[in-house]
């Protein structure tokens, strides 16, 4: 026992040792979180646009006024010819051209027609659908003030409540999977590092010849990684708790358990990463590209899973953080209990047996051929 | 070629090379003895421009270690303890690499290059990888690169580690083939019986010179059979 | 010059010696740029829905056939009481609740205006907001509809209408795709440079090598580039390969001038690698190499308008963006290819990384030590 725990200690002092490693460890969540949460968020503000006024009457004018006050839009310039829509856009100063038609208010008035066209930059289309949809949204409300006697009859009106996020923060779709790809890194990544490094420089073959058994020499490796990930997913939720609001509506132990079984996932993955890589380029590769990108992009963490094309779906089923995100979703933002994420625990246990027997194995058979 | 007077290294407070003063002269075999950590490598470092000295005055092939640190360059060789070879290049590509950057036209490089092949008796796995080569003959190798554009000094830092007696027996032929073509060499070793071979020996101990001379003078002062007594013996006076 | 032949001919041999290089450069840029555009999509389709109509009427019936009707929504049950949708709701099997009261209708006629309820699963709010908005445009459709159809007749000399006309430039059939796969291109082309140039920094460092190249004469600079070139090239053939691939997989539009894009590229491109060089001259290890390289890479991707504008973030994330190498060839690769930019359009950008690169691979070169 004394022998393990040296060894551990060791270990602890190897990565504290590393400051610049550390730092990156801690500060990456912490950062994470910052960005997630203010910048990468889908709510337009500042839009440029350009107004082509053809008509210049009072009513225009007060439309422009009220769309440039709407705190959603700002004005890149005024324009007075069709070919200048192509530079503006072309030279980015601008993502949505406002055009009214010529004797507006006079059509308005006689008619009872007139048209505005709106003009967006498309080529991002996400943004110029909700760029477009706030325009609309502001026009029509000032068309509605403009004509009083009209009131817009047999009108719908909707109320909409959001659940689990009334503020439709963006930050909590985000801290679910920032857990899951901040501990799949850690434990993951780090693990297949260190151990393969022993090997590389033929440290592994010492510490085999030594008193220590092999799975006290795998325990040890892994035990000061199993920390930080905790240390680090308890910043995580502590800061999005502080720092944005994010609830934890259900139970706290439930939500630990579920992460310590998740860094155990990781863990016995980055051990059986390292049993098949020879240098530490390789399983740094392996584990960032092999590991953390499909992570990213298939685990549901970004992008909506129900969205994408039969086979990525189905390759999602076999990423951990897939189920890990649903359990955090759910206990952390829903508040639910056991009873409705047993089944992605299961898959969860499974998969970590599934490792874990298969790193012992492979790491068993490097020994014999020794 | 180099004269170095009161060379001081410091790293924080632990002093590596405390005062060392020392000349080599052109054309001699000048062997830097010492147990590990003694400092051999810290002066060779700094003799070779890869470290600071702390202070000291230190010339080397009549430049100023300080102030002409690349000219010095120009004339001298190394081979580290690891020889230094790429190991995913092959024979062949190491040499031209090397002789390359010390700016020999492609044409002298060809021929040398053949030469030294059938010198070292290489040829025929000039076009393989060098992990895949022997250890014995990568050391030959890296010594041959490291003179291969004449330097006037050359530097070898334990150049015979971990290689079995016979091939460090022929290794020395090659050094002294290198002195009999006019290069100085300054070689660093753990290896006492290898300081019979150099002209004059400088023994170090703990940062410090305790002997500098021709060996046989030396075995005479110290009534030693050979160099290895005569380390013991140094190393036993407090 | 000859010194520096010879150290680009070993750079070259060295790269294509390793096993691993090859898969790296172009097979998992292929998987990448399959795998992502695919998945990377944020539009919305099959959006769950439950409906809890209460009233039956024609009316509710009416904007229930709307929404079926769209190819965004799927509706997946039908209630007559909300606890049964709110179950669902909880349990992820619906995105959204439709609830119509029962007297939807009658207050349609009586009282002249009337309301629903939407109730919609938030977690996700970039979701929740998208779903909002295409309810909201049925619903407004439907109200059109019923205004018109039903009472149009006798208020049409009254009502006032306003017509707005969207157009849609550059993309008019809103292919989100494309626009992912400029940001999915740029993403690959930096962390191809940037990762491998370290790396190989490093693990000269690592092996020893370097003590010997720093004994002989060459000088930094040519130290440096021979290290850069060769990656530089090999990102810029990524580039043209990566253009290839998105011409062939997705039919991506090049409207404007390769010439011009490749141009942008090759300076973008030092100022990339120049960063992982000087990164490579702080890390003592590869292990923190990787993490610093990775670090800066995430952070600087994240910020760069890929997945959502610029322009919409905080000031001081704007701000910090002036430094951010990878959101000028975000914005510039997008102009160029989909709207056609020419040079006037980006020569802010492109003077701004001429100026970041020289100041990059100054403090590289000068923090590269021979001697230490």
């Amino acid at each position: 026992m004394r022998r393990f725990l040296g060894f551990v200690k060791k270990e602890f002092q190897h990565i504290f040792r590393d400051v610049r490693t550390l730092v990156i460890l801690f500060g990456l969540p912490v950062v994470m979180i910052i960005l997630f949460g203010y910048v990468v968020t889908n709510e337009l503000k500042d839009v440029r646009i350009g107004i082509w006024d053809r008509s210049r009457d009072q009513v225009t004018r007060n439309a422009v006024n009220k769309i440039l006050s709407s705190g959603y839009f700002v004005l890149a310039g005024t324009l007075d010819h069709e070919k200048e829509i192509e530079s503006l856009f072309r030279s980015g100063k601008a993502k949505v051209v406002v055009i009214f038609e010529q004797d507006f208010e006079k059509s308005l008035v006689d008619e009872k027609r007139a048209s505005i066209r709106l003009v967006t930059d498309a080529s991002d289309a996400n943004s110029a659908q909700l760029a477009l949809n706030y325009l609309q949204g502001v026009l029509a409300g000032f068309f509605r003030s403009v004509n009083p006697d009209v009131e817009l009859p047999w009108e719908v009106d909707i109320r909409s409540r959001m659940f689990y996020n009334e503020e439709m923060k963006g930050v909590h779709m985000f801290v679910p999977g920032l857990m899951a790809l901040i501990m799949m890194l850690i434990s993951a990544l780090m693990t297949s590092v260190t151990i393969t490094r022993e090997k590389e420089f033929g440290n592994m073959e010492l510490l085999l010849a030594s008193p220590l058994k092999p799975r006290e020499i795998i325990l040890g490796k892994v035990t000061p990684y199993v920390l930080l990930s905790l240390i680090n997913a308890g910043t995580i939720i502590f800061m999005a708790y502080v720092v944005f609001e994010v609830p934890v509506v259900g139970r706290l132990w439930i939500l630990m358990l579920e992460c310590l079984l998740y860094i155990t996932l990781a863990l016995s993955l980055g051990v059986l990463i390292s049993t098949a890589t020879k240098t530490q380029q390789i399983a740094m590769v392996f584990s960032m590209v092999g590991l953390m990108l499909p992570t990213i992009l298939l685990s549901g963490f970004i992008f909506p899973i129900d969205n994408m094309p039969g086979i990525l779906q189905w390759l999602s089923t076999i990423m951990p953080a897939r189920w890990f995100i649903v359990i955090v979703k759910n206990v952390m933002l829903k508040g639910t209990g056991f009873a409705f994420i047993w089944k992605e625990t299961l898959i969860l246990l499974g998969m970590t047996l599934f490792f874990i027997m298969a790193a012992m194995r492979r790491f068993n058979i490097r020994l014999e051929s020794k | 070629m180099i004269a170095v007077r009161d060379l001081v290294k410091k790293f924080g407070s632990f002093v590596a090379n405390d005062r060392l003063s020392f000349q080599v002269h052109k054309g001699e075999i000048f062997g830097f003895l010492g147990a590990n950590g003694a400092g051999k490598t810290t002066t060779i470092r700094i003799l070779c421009g890869l470290s600071y000295p702390t202070s000291g005055e230190i010339e080397v092939a009549g430049h100023d270690v300080y102030t002409e640190r690349e000219k010095i360059k120009r004339k001298i060789g190394y081979m580290s303890q690891k020889f230094s070879l790429y190991e995913d290049l092959t024979v062949s590509e190491n040499i031209r690499l090397y002789a390359g950057i010390y700016g020999l036209n492609r044409k002298y490089i060809a021929r040398r290059e053949s030469q030294l092949l059938e010198q070292l008796g290489l040829q025929h796995i000039k076009n393989q990888l060098i992990r895949e080569i022997p250890l014995g003959w990568k050391q030959k190798l890296a010594f041959s690169v490291a003179v291969f554009h004449r330097p006037s000094i050359v530097f070898l830092d334990e150049p015979t580690g971990g290689v079995d007696p016979i091939t460090r027996r022929q290794f020395w032929e090659m050094i002294h083939e290198a002195t009999r073509e006019g290069i100085t060499v300054f070689v660093t070793t753990h290896y006492m019986d290898e300081a019979e071979y150099c002209h004059r020996v400088c023994i170090l101990v703990e940062g410090r010179i305790k002997a500098l001379d021709h060996p046989a003078s030396l075995k005479e002062q110290y009534n030693s059979k050979n160099m290895n007594e005569v380390f013991i013996k140094l190393a036993r006076e407090r | 010059m000859r010194i520096l032949y010879t150290l680009l001919v070993k750079e070259f041999k060295q790269i294509f010696r390793n096993r691993f290089i090859l898969p790296v450069i172009f097979i998992i840029p292929v998987v990448q740029m399959i795998l992502l555009t695919y998945a990377a999509s944020l539009e919305m389709k099959n959006i769950k829905m439950a409906v809890v109509d209460q009233d039956h009427s024609v009316a509710s019936r009416l904007l229930i056939s709307r929404f079926s009707g769209s190819p965004y929504f799927n509706i997946t049950l039908q209630a007559s009481n909300d606890k049964e949708a709110l179950r669902l709701l909880h349990r992820d099997r619906v995105d959204v609740i439709l609830h119509m009261k029962d007297d939807f209708e009658k207050k349609l006629y009586s009282e002249g205006s009337t309301d629903l309820q939407l109730v919609i699963n938030a977690i996700n709010a970039t979701e929740a907001g998208l779903v909002k908005a295409y309810c909201t445009r049925i619903i407004h459709g439907f109200n059109s509809q019923v205004r018109s159809d039903w009472f149009g007749q006798g208020t049409r000399g009254s009502v006032a209408s306003l017509e707005i006309i969207p157009a849609f430039w550059y993309n008019p059939e809103f292919d989100y795709k494309i626009y992912m796969f400029c940001g999915i291109l740029v993403i690959l082309v930096t962390i191809i440079g940037m990762l491998l140039t370290a790396l190989n920094l490093v693990r000269e460092k690592e092996m020893g090598t370097t003590e010997q190249i720093n004994v002989t004469p060459i000088r930094k600079i040519q130290f440096v580039i021979a290290k850069l070139l060769p990656f530089w090239i090999i990102a810029l053939f990524e580039l043209g390969f990566g253009l290839i691939l998105g011409r062939i997989l997705y039919d991506l539009p090049i409207v404007g001038s390769l010439w011009l894009l490749f141009l942008f590229a090759s300076v973008y491109l030092f100022v990339v690698l120049g960063i992982g060089l000087f990164l490579s001259t702080i890390s003592g290890t590869q292990q923190q190499l990787m993490f610093m390289s990775f670090f800066f890479a995430i952070t600087f991707i994240l910020m760069s308008g890929v997945f959502t504008p610029t322009e919409s973030m905080p000031g001081w994330a704007q701000q910090i963006n002036i430094i951010n190498p990878v959101a000028y060839f975000m914005r510039v690769i997008r102009m160029v290819l989909l709207k056609g930019s020419g040079f006037r359009d980006i020569s802010h950008d492109f003077y701004s990384m001429l100026a970041y690169a020289s100041v990059i691979l100054t403090l590289a070169v000068a923090n590269y030590r021979k001697t230490t």
